[in-house]
């Protein structure tokens, strides 16, 4: 089967973000990318499907022509293709920006029969792309998957509902978006990151549709970035520190 | 955190390991009011220390630089933080080979023991997850180490914590600094302002930034190296510590491989430079991992992912095996390669200990608690000094072109008498361009382009013959022309006319300025006016801080003239013991002043064409100045001679430099006289002498009594050091200073090697020479001497050895070569009744 999963490069987060003298985008010099966790796991689930049913896995992002490296860094998981939609780096909404995929899904020599989002990118968490291409190319797509798995050319998906879960069958071709939790997305191996400079990365330009959402500025939240909290000195701190794994789930 | 106080005795800014350590030993030292304040949080505020890869190289061509490890691993080692785990430096190339045979030359020479030349069957036994068949072999050393560094640096606060001598402020940022009348007043931060007699800033990668806010400058630039984690593997899964496997540097990669507990870290320093400006660096809240991690750059690592899996394909090419952990990790870089080090010469009290690395770090902590506190540091810093920098050594643009070029040579071959590239021709002499035409091989020394030799003497060559002691082997011919030996031949037999515009030269005047000198200087300094007084000056210790000369000009002036090399840190030294009261002042006349040497037999002949005044032997006395006419200019002459000949320096203005050049030139050269170069005046000409140079045979470490230059008088007055010079009057010598003969230059396969300095002298059988202080015998200078047809050595031996004759062996690139001591102590091998200088 052939996939094609959308990312998006944004800044890498951690500590406090510092804004551009106007205000309207975050000062990236300092800064690292990635894409969001929400789109590693489902680079890694497209890559697993490939794995267990052959096919290939294409990872396409709109943004700059540093989105390549995104691409690179997927692609030294296992992915085999990308594509870049290269704009000039101004933000496009969402309804250009599926716009844009979609035309890019339909002109491609590949037939995808599995199209996969991130539920949200993890800037601007927008929410719609996935969903507003699905409806351009007139697919079926859940969202807000936590489990996918695809069996004689039908998909199962499931998502929590309250303490339940919702589980739908999508016959492909289909979009879907996914939630971290998905899986747990793999590290590239050397040899991966090696096999990754061979592979192709198509380049198209695009130029950004009049805008209909227009971004006046950012503000930032009054008390971000890292906070210390000292659970203790030497052995006392042992019962804190064993709670601490307990809450973030590292043990059960 | 306990509030911080309003004053201190000493403000400690930073706590990486270099804070940490300072805070321990000046506390140690009976400091108290001491007050450590970093902007991070503790115990890791983010800094280099937080995420270097630990682990420490004892093995290193710099004298000073291995005293300063092997002292932090003594000190690593009695905190408990210190993991032995053995190093190997592999070599893919012969040529590396020759390298390492290098390493092993200053591991005996420095009295690294445990250490060997392997082979990669060998390596491999070692480190089994090699693929020996990329190497040729390696070298080994098995005290190798991983220390806890962060750890290390926790305990020493705490201990002057303990102590009760040191406040400690994280979290707390220096927001400015007050000077007042060139001393450092005050520390402001954010917590509040502390009145401080001493500000010592450890900041790594912001020293700069904190010391211009004292108006003073660190020349150093943040600078990328590139690390990856990767892991976990199948090979480290049992691993009970960090590291049970020898640290691997792929030297001629310019990487390293280490385990990481169930991981292999993977570092590099072959990128492209990646330099950042000290001001441009994250605040600890923007920051994503710390201030010194910075996002990774996979394009500058790509060909470092090949080379690490063509060595250690069982790991990097484990497809399970990923990556989780890859940063451009910041450190710091200075132009020359060594740490600064030493109060600021531009504010008192200002303490710089930046471009440290971990593996120096506790012991350069001590060196400069000790400076600090007891005014000498036991080990000897003129090599890290910040007083060394000249002011285009400080620019921006020089720091970052000579980083860049130095950068890619951290796991280099870097060769003895190599040059720079990058940033030459800052400092010219006026008669440069002379000096083009004929051809002049200009080698840097501070900034000043110095011929090294001339092309133009390439006739001589013809007229000398073997004398001129040719090179075979291509190592010790690189970076060197027979052409010097040739110079040197002429000089003796006419003349030479020799580029001294380099001399920092400083005069100190005032009613109080004998009384100033007669202090720093050993020699009687109460002479007559026209005398030309050759000093050593002392540390506290009676160890070297420098040697040079002084002019007596006027009954309140004197002229100080010192080698160019450590002029900066001389005038310092003068500068800081000039009387408070202003009685006397110093200036700087090195830009003022260009000096030409004109020495040989012929040079009276010369000479006396160029001036009516009397410059007979009778009329102008060795070791005399005077100014005299020549041409249309007014020349400061001084008969004195680094090369042992009959002659003179003649000292005019900078801008009559080109003129005077001229005028000689005129008149030398139907006398036969040629240029000659720093290959003649730096290093055969005094060799034959048994000049001693500064930085060579002259440290710290040893006294004037041992490098042979005790005067048979002590001055009444006292000097800095006399106390302890009087006492190594009194005793023994453990070590003599000598000079040594190569008798048998016929290495493996029967090609002549030449010796470059720094190799051990070890006795026939081949056991290494070493003093009842502990010293080993090295060679401190070693060079050509044509006139007595042999190849010189000078080296400190064992009193029991120095003796004339004897019969010893030198150690060059894994073969030794029978010597014989020539002379013991300061007899002159050549000319030994000094007639030439004295004719």
């Amino acid at each position: 089967m052939d996939i094609l999963v959308c990312v998006k490069r944004v800044p890498m987060s951690g500590g406090r973000f510092v804004l551009t003298e106007d205000g309207r985008d975050i000062e990236t010099k300092r800064l690292g990318f990635t894409i969001s966790p929400h789109e590693e796991c489902a680079v890694e689930e497209a890559v697993r499907l490939v794995e267990a049913n052959g096919g290939t896995v294409t990872v396409l992002a709109l943004g700059v022509s540093e989105s390549a490296e995104q691409i690179r860094e997927q692609m030294a998981i296992g992915a085999d293709r990308g594509i870049v939609l290269e704009t000039d780096g101004a933000e496009w909404d969402p309804q250009a920006t599926a716009d844009a995929i979609a035309s890019a899904v339909q002109r491609d020599e590949t037939f995808f029969d599995l199209v996969m989002f991130g539920n949200e990118s993890a800037d601007s968490s927008g929410y719609q792309v996935g969903i507003r291409v699905a409806h351009q190319l007139g697919l079926p797509v859940v969202a807000g998957l936590k489990s996918v798995s695809v069996t004689d050319g039908v998909v199962r998906a499931e998502r929590p509902a309250g303490t339940g879960k919702e589980v739908f069958e999508v016959p492909l071709p289909a979009v879907v978006t996914v939630r971290e939790g998905l899986n747990l997305p793999r590290y590239p191996s050397v040899p991966g990151r090696i096999r990754a400079k061979k592979k192709p990365i198509v380049v198209h330009e695009v130029s950004r549709p009049p805008a209909r959402l227009n971004k006046v500025r950012l503000e930032l939240p009054a008390d971000q970035g890292k906070r210390v909290e000292i659970l203790g000195h030497g052995v006392e701190a042992a019962p804190e520190v064993v709670g601490m794994f307990r809450k973030i789930g590292v043990i059960s | 955190m306990s509030a911080l106080p309003s004053t201190a005795k000493a403000v400690i800014i930073g706590a990486g390991i270099v804070g940490n350590s300072m805070a321990y030993h000046l506390a140690r030292l009976g400091w108290t009011n001491l007050v450590q304040i970093d902007k991070g949080p503790l115990p890791n505020p983010g800094g280099s220390t937080g995420h270097a890869s630990n682990f420490i190289f004892p093995v290193d061509h710099s004298k000073e630089m291995a005293a300063l490890t092997f002292d932090s691993v003594a000190q690593y080692k009695d905190l408990g933080v210190f993991t032995e785990c053995g190093g190997i430096e592999v070599a893919r190339t012969q040529e590396r080979m020759q390298e390492l045979q290098r390493r092993m030359t200053s591991a005996k020479s420095w009295g690294v023991g445990d250490v060997s030349i392997v082979s990669p069957a060998e390596v491999k036994e070692l480190v089994p997850y090699i693929d020996e068949s990329v190497i040729v072999g390696g070298f080994y050393t098995k005290g190798v180490g991983v220390v806890d560094s962060l750890r290390a640096g926790t305990l020493m606060r705490e201990k002057a914590q303990e102590m009760g001598a040191l406040t400690v402020g994280a979290n707390v940022e220096v927001t400015g600094m007050t000077v007042e009348d060139g001393r450092i007043k005050t520390v402001h931060t954010n917590s509040g302002d502390i009145d401080t007699e001493y500000v010592v800033i450890a900041c790594g990668v912001w020293s700069p930034h904190l010391a211009e806010m004292a108006g003073a400058k660190i020349p150093l630039t943040p600078a990328v190296h590139q690390m990856m984690d990767i892991g976990p593997t199948p090979r480290f899964a049992d691993a009970k510590g960090d590291i049970e496997f020898p640290i691997v540097r792929d030297m001629d990669t310019n990487m390293y491989e280490r385990q990481h507990g169930t991981g292999l870290e993977i570092g590099s320093y072959a990128h492209r430079p990646i330099l950042y400006d000290p001001d441009d660096l994250p605040s600890v809240e923007e920051a994503s991992l710390s201030p010194t991690e910075f996002p990774f750059t996979p394009d500058d690592f790509e060909l470092q992912l090949e080379q690490s899996l063509e060595l250690m394909p069982e790991i990097v090419g484990d497809e399970t095996v990923g990556q989780k952990y890859a940063i451009n990790g910041l450190l710091s870089l200075t132009p020359d390669g060594m740490p600064i080090l030493g109060e600021a010469p531009e504010v008192q009290g200002l303490w710089s200990v930046a471009a440290v690395w971990i593996k120096e770090g506790p012991g350069i902590g001590r060196a400069v608690a000790e400076w600090m506190a007891l005014g000498q540091s036991e080990i000897d810093l003129h090599a890290s000094d910040i007083a060394r920098f000249y002011d285009h050594q400080k620019t921006r643009e020089h720091i970052k072109q000579r980083t860049a070029e130095g950068f890619n040579k951290t796991y280099g071959i870097v060769h003895p008498g190599e040059q720079w590239a990058s940033n030459r021709g800052v400092r010219v002499s006026p008669y440069y361009s002379r000096q083009q035409e004929l051809g002049a091989q200009f080698y840097e020394a501070v900034g000043w382009e110095r011929p090294q030799w001339y092309s133009s003497n390439e006739s001589l060559l013809t007229e000398y013959g073997d004398r001129v002691m040719p090179r075979p082997a291509e190592w010790e011919s690189r970076w060197w022309s027979p052409i010097i030996n040739a110079e040197h031949l002429a000089m003796r037999d006419r003349a030479g006319i020799v580029d001294l515009t380099a001399f920092a030269v400083f005069d100190v005047v005032g009613p109080g300025a004998l009384d100033a000198l007669q202090q720093i200087a050993l020699r009687q300094m109460d002479v007559n006016v026209g005398k030309v007084v050759y000093t050593p000056v002392l540390g506290a210790n009676g160890g070297f801080k420098s040697d040079l000369t002084i002019m007596r000009l006027g009954d309140e002036q004197f002229r100080v003239v010192t080698g160019g090399a450590h002029g900066m840190a001389d005038k310092k030294w003068f500068a800081d013991r000039m009387p408070a009261d202003g009685s006397a002042v110093l200036t700087d006349l090195t830009s003022a002043l260009t000096t030409i040497g004109i020495w040989g037999p012929r040079a009276r002949d010369i000479v006396s064409t160029l001036t009516s005044a009397d410059v007979s032997h009778d009329g102008f006395g060795f070791g005399t100045c005077r100014r005299v006419e020549m041409g249309p200019l007014e020349v400061l002459a001084s008969r004195i001679s680094y090369v042992g000949e009959l002659g003179w320096e003649l000292y005019v203005p900078m801008e009559q430099g080109a003129r005077l050049w001229d005028l000689l030139w005129e008149a030398a050269t139907p006398h036969g006289a040629v240029p000659v170069g720093i290959g003649v005046y730096g290093t055969t000409g005094r060799l034959e002498k048994g000049y001693r140079a500064y930085g060579a045979e002259l440290e710290s470490e040893f006294t004037v009594v041992e490098a042979g230059m005790s005067p048979p008088k002590v001055k009444s007055a006292d000097f800095i050091g006399k106390e302890a010079y009087l006492r190594h009057r009194d005793e023994d010598p453990a070590a003599i200073l000598c000079t040594l003969t190569v008798e048998d230059h016929q290495g493996p396969g029967g090609q002549l090697r030449y010796m470059m300095g720094g190799e051990p002298i070890v006795a026939k059988d081949g056991s290494s020479l070493i003093d009842s202080h502990g010293r080993r015998s090295y060679v401190t200078s070693a060079g050509s001497g044509p006139s007595v047809g042999k190849h010189l050595l000078m080296s400190y031996l064992p009193s029991e050895q120095a003796v004339v004759g004897g019969e010893l062996m030198v150690e060059y690139l894994g073969h030794t070569y029978p010597v014989t001591v020539a002379t013991v102590g300061a007899q002159p091998l050549f000319d030994p009744k000094n007639e030439r200088i004295l004719s």
